[in-house]
């Protein structure tokens, strides 16, 4: 479904990304996890076409995005749902009108159909009823949720979900975690969650990419990953610091 | 691609070529999706009627200035009665258009490119562009359709009122004679300067939108980036439509 192929991008002279190739088949849920400021947002934009790779490709369902304009990408993108880390709701809009957008232009959406639609999602994400709400007037948490609710109303074939429980408390955590895990297990919805948190990735994920230094550290299923003696990849589950980054000059 | 290059003359060209390109889209935009007509209207409405207050006071004292530091010095020529020619025909081909854009500038450019500007900080931009729709085609199009269509109508509004004002005050204080003053007014200002007025306001609308838009989309580093694309815009679009306008007095003139 998605194939990345040897992307390297630098932002100045800062090289983020150095040689990043996966591949992702249809209906497979994967978590890429690595410690914030390696990359893992600016890999998870490639993949649908918002930032474009300085060489390498990334192809989805075969085409190469390098190759297509703005306006081709659009088309391609219809198949994506993705939810922002930082939400990224449209301020000037509802709630309601931000979930309606991605139906904009759809097959014939009458009013009490979408309605329903949104009710229906709003269900999903444990905040019926408040369609009318304005962005500003929610808290984070439930920004992001709303941002998850429009990220999989159009039903998409695939969703990107960038750090989707950061800064969540527990609960609700554990509640988007297993949302997540039922959009995944609806058919051939294929799932790439980008993350730090070790127990999202091991539930959604059930493999694991691990980023370092713009590379693809290790590769590899959750078990192995969670069983790994490696020290780095060792280091980032059990969420220990490296001692010589602390130390006191 | 990154404007990170440091020449004076690589950012300037790297800038042209970035906002010729937002050009070209908004014209395959306009020929290719039909612009949606809720968001024109509510643009017009921000644009055009909500400037209406801060446009009529700008064209009134603009109006009356003129015409009285035109009397005073007429009347000593004992030409008094020309003074609200010289204000019509001003106003009607180059105050009004000119003043309406400044005053536009200032207003509408600078809550363009902030709105815009903060809607690329939080990825609110990008969010448009994963959910299948062209920022163009959603932000840029609507504001500048909008801002051509409504130009010449705040246009004719600082012209209309500038003259009102002068006529009351050169009338009614400075002792003007209403008779000849109309008269005059009449025969030294031409249809063509109204023409030529408003071929300016509609090119001016189209700066002012456009840089503001081109301004928000490609602004960078927070709220201090928005802050500085802001004033940048108002900036730019000022100097713009005064240089403009100089050239398209030129060419106008062609057309007599
Ligand atoms: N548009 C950009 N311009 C310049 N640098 C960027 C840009 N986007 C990301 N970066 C840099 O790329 C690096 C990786 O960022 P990001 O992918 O957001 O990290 P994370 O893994 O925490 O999501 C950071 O060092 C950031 O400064
Ligand atoms: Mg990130």
């Amino acid at each position: 479904m998605i194939q990345v192929r040897q992307i390297t991008k630098r932002f100045g002279d800062h090289l983020v990304l150095d040689g990043v190739s996966f591949d992702v088949p249809a209906g497979e849920s994967v978590a890429i996890v690595g410690r914030s400021g390696v990359g893992k947002s600016v890999l998870l934009k490639h993949l649908i076409g918002l930032v474009q790779p300085d060489e390498g490709q990334v192809l989805v369902g075969g085409e190469n995005l390098g190759a297509m304009s703005e306006r081709q990408l659009l088309r391609v993108r219809r198949r994506f749902g993705m939810l922002f880390q930082g939400g990224a709701l449209l301020d000037s809009m509802t709630v309601a009108e931000n979930i309606a957008f991605p139906l904009r232009g759809r097959e014939a959406h009458d009013d009490a159909s979408t309605q329903r639609r949104i009710a229906e999602v709003l269900e999903l994400v444990e905040l019926p009823g408040i369609e009318q709400k304005l962005p500003s007037q929610l808290s984070g948490g439930m920004q992001k949720r709303v941002a998850l609710a429009r990220a999989i109303v159009h039903r998409p074939e695939i969703v990107l979900y960038d750090e989707p429980t950061t800064g969540l408390d527990p609960v609700v955590a554990d509640s988007i975690d297993q949302l997540m895990m039922r959009v995944c297990e609806r058919l051939n919805v294929t799932s790439i969650v980008v993350t730090h948190d070790m127990r999202t990735a091991r539930r959604l994920g059930r493999r694991i990419l691990m980023m370092k230094a713009g590379r693809i550290y290790l590769d590899d299923t959750a078990e192995h990953v969670f069983m790994s003696l490696d020290p780095v990849v060792r280091r980032f589950v059990d969420g220990v610091a490296d001692l010589k980054e602390v130390e006191f000059p | 691609m990154h404007g990170e290059g440091t020449g004076i003359l690589t950012q300037l060209t790297l800038g042209l070529g970035r906002f010729s390109l937002m050009g070209a889209e908004v014209v395959r935009s306009l020929c290719t999706v039909r612009p949606s007509l809720r968001d024109i209207i509510a643009q017009m409405y921000f644009i055009g009627v909500k400037s209406q207050g801060v446009v009529a006071i700008t064209g009134a004292f603009a109006g009356m200035v003129l015409c009285a530091q035109t009397y005073y010095q007429f009347e000593r020529l004992t030409v008094g009665s020309a003074s609200l020619a010289v204000v019509s025909a001003a106003m009607c081909s180059e105050l009004g258009p000119v003043l309406a854009g400044l005053m536009v500038a200032g207003r509408v450019g600078a809550a363009i490119t902030a709105q815009i500007g903060t809607m690329r900080v939080t990825e609110q931009i990008d969010a448009l562009r994963t959910m299948a729709t062209h920022p163009v085609d959603y932000l840029v199009v609507p504001r500048v359709v909008a801002g051509v269509l409504v130009m010449p109508m705040l246009t004719s509004m600082v012209v209309a009122i500038g003259i009102a004002a002068a006529y009351l005050l050169g009338v009614g204080l400075l002792g003007m004679d209403s008779a000849y003053s109309l008269k005059h007014a009449q025969f030294y200002s031409e249809p063509f300067d109204v023409f030529a007025g408003l071929v300016k306001s509609v090119f001016f609308g189209g700066i002012i939108t456009a840089i503001g838009c081109y301004k928000g989309i490609h602004c960078r580093g927070g709220a201090e980036g928005v802050g500085r694309a802001t004033n940048e815009a108002v900036v730019q679009s000022c100097v713009t439509i005064l240089i403009v306008n100089f050239f398209l007095t030129l060419i106008l003139r062609q057309f007599r």
